[in-house]
């Protein structure tokens, strides 16, 4: 890595023949780097500038880079259109208590996980870890017919009572991490007469700072995201969660979408992201790599 | 333990186990979620190998999986590798890189949308830079299933940083001794990273072909599944079949044939893996 060996006299011919070359291919690869940048960060540009273009603007061909008059009532106009605000708190809600939900049953099932090993614990184990796999689709249309029986239809319900129940790749990472734990802490709580949930709330949570935040994120982002669960259950507009309030934009109901009004939806969709994101950067990396390789 | 894990417990058996074996139930059936299920046999499995638009999903499926995956691996790794030397701006590249991947879903569909419009979207007008006069994307049944493999590699970023993780994990003494050995650029690459974070790179490959089978957002925001079928994915078909034509029956077989695959394709990882794990030559506990 550091420049040491260059100091000899005997080796500076190869050496700078090395060099030389490097720097001929790093010179490349900034440029194929700075080329590909660009391109990705063009839509997103384009998304914030025309979020602030007037109606008239949108129509023009070539596109204008930035809007001719800034049009910052975009912003407030969304909140007139749509039940903007409304979907907006709907997703915020769910995601929220999707979070809590989560939290709770995953943390439980994790720390269950790590810290016991009992009979048919590994069986157990080994079920949960294959309905990480299990595609939602596969089991979308029993699970519709059981909340319409009970029903939960064009109600949050479906979209919340699920995270309070857990699911495995969140439990799967806290099982990880809670094994992580050593063992010599929670013998000392048994000897104080610790109880076992108090251990787990007392000792093994309060540890579980950056593990719990990755696995909220996640929670949340996926929450967020969603459109096909709230696309089955949710139908009344003022229940419409952010994606499916804004997949409506495209249906037919307009014939030239309002495309400075989309984009303005667009970047306030992302703006909960960004800040997590801004907020817990390293771990939000840390997360996506934890989780990513298993 | 049986209290701590309780909660899942219950949710296994509500939310996953009655679901899986219901929807086994439901596929012999003819099901239209207000009567009563009327058992059919084989005849939803019949009617799929012999209906037009099963195979039409099928296609699509599979074709967008096997041109948009393997491409979005190799921009990703290409991406990692670039950024895991040490290169000026090296944080911003990664952080720019990364940030598409936070307009998932709706918003990135709705933005694409845009850009693919052919007379007053981005995207043409970036080709007519360089002199090329774009299609109408998603209007011609021809391009559509392109612009979304061509979506797709707007979010590598994320599988990029899968794979940075996996290089900065490679020891530094092992390439410095094949560097001094000779090898070059390319050998090294070849011989020394590539099989230390293959791992990683098979990881990916798995995941992405799952999460491919069940492509929906884009199919259901950008084209409903058209022009002319071009983009009629799986889900979407599953979809539309059990909440437009309210054949839950016949859904649920399709159902039960994408469970299968996606099963078989998770015992590929764990078989792969496993062997990867033994050459390493230790276990993780």
């Amino acid at each position: 890595m550091s420049t040491i060996p260059t100091a000899g006299p005997g080796a500076s011919p190869s050496v700078n023949k090395r060099r030389r070359k490097i720097d001929a291919f790093s010179i490349a690869s900034f440029i194929a780097l700075v080329v590909t940048t660009f391109l990705m960060l063009l839509p997103l540009f384009f998304m914030v500038s025309t979020s602030l273009k007037s109606k008239k603007e949108l129509l023009t061909f070539p596109p204008t880079f930035l809007p001719e008059s800034w049009q910052w009532s975009n912003y407030r106009e969304i909140f007139d259109t749509l039940n903007f605000g409304q979907m907006y708190m709907n997703s915020l809600i769910i995601g929220i208590l999707t979070v809590v939900g989560t939290l709770f049953s995953s943390a439980l099932a994790g720390y269950g996980f790590a810290r016991y090993r009992g009979k048919g614990s590994n069986l157990w184990f080994m079920l949960m870890l294959s309905t990480m796999m299990l595609p939602y689709p596969a089991i979308m249309i029993p699970q519709f017919i059981l909340f319409s029986k009970l029903n939960w239809i064009d109600t949050f319900l479906p979209l919340i009572v699920p995270a309070f129940f857990g699911s495995a790749y969140n439990i799967f990472l806290l099982r990880q991490f809670f094994s992580t734990l050593p063992d010599e802490l929670f013998d000392a709580g048994r000897i104080d007469g610790c109880s076992e949930f108090r251990m787990w709330r007392q000792i093994a949570l309060p540890l579980s700072g950056p593990a719990l935040a990755t696995v909220a994120i996640f929670a949340f982002i996926y929450s967020w995201n969603d459109l096909l669960t709230p696309v089955l259950y949710l139908s009344s507009s003022d229940k419409f969660t952010l994606p499916v309030g804004m997949s409506s934009f495209t249906s037919s109901r307009f014939r030239i979408p309002p495309w400075h009004l989309l984009m303005v939806a667009s970047v306030l969709a992302m703006l909960p992201i960004v800040t997590l994101f801004a907020i817990a950067q390293k771990r939000f990396v840390e997360g996506i790599v934890l989780t990513g390789i298993k | 333990m049986y209290l701590f894990i309780s909660p899942w417990l219950i949710g296994f058996f509500v939310f996953a186990l009655y679901p899986i074996l219901s929807s086994l139930y439901y596929s012999f059936t003819d099901y239209d979620i207000i009567h009563p299920p009327k058992y059919v046999g084989l005849a939803n499995y019949k009617e799929m190998f012999q209906n037009d638009l099963f195979w039409k999903s099928v296609v699509v499926t599979v074709r967008y999986t096997f041109i948009s995956v393997p491409i979005q691996l190799l921009l990703a790794l290409g991406f990692a590798l670039l950024l895991n030397a040490k290169i000026p701006f090296r944080g911003f590249f990664r952080t720019a890189m990364y940030f598409p991947s936070m307009v998932s879903g709706v918003a990135m569909s709705l933005l694409w949308y845009w850009i693919f419009n052919p007379s007053i979207g981005l995207f043409n007008y970036v080709l007519s830079w360089f002199g090329i006069s774009g299609p109408a994307w998603l209007m011609s049944p021809d391009y559509a299933l392109y612009a979304l493999m061509i979506m797709s590699f707007w979010t590598v970023g994320s599988g990029m940083i899968l794979f940075l993780a996996g290089l900065q994990g490679v020891p530094s003494s092992l390439v410095e001794a094949a560097r001094l050995d000779g090898a070059g650029r390319f050998r090294i690459f070849l011989n020394v990273t590539l099989p230390m974070i293959s791992p990683v790179l098979l990881f990916q490959l798995i995941m992405g072909v799952i999460d491919s089978f069940q492509v929906f957002t884009q199919a259901y925001v950008m084209t409903q599944g058209g022009p002319n079928y071009s983009t009629w994915f799986y889900v979407y078909n599953l979809y539309t079949s059990a909440f437009k034509e309210y054949r839950a029956g016949y859904s649920s077989a399709l159902a039960w044939v994408l469970l299968i695959v996606v099963m078989a394709f998770t015992a590929l990882i764990i078989k792969l893996s496993n062997r990867y794990v033994h050459y390493e030559g230790g276990g993780r506990k």
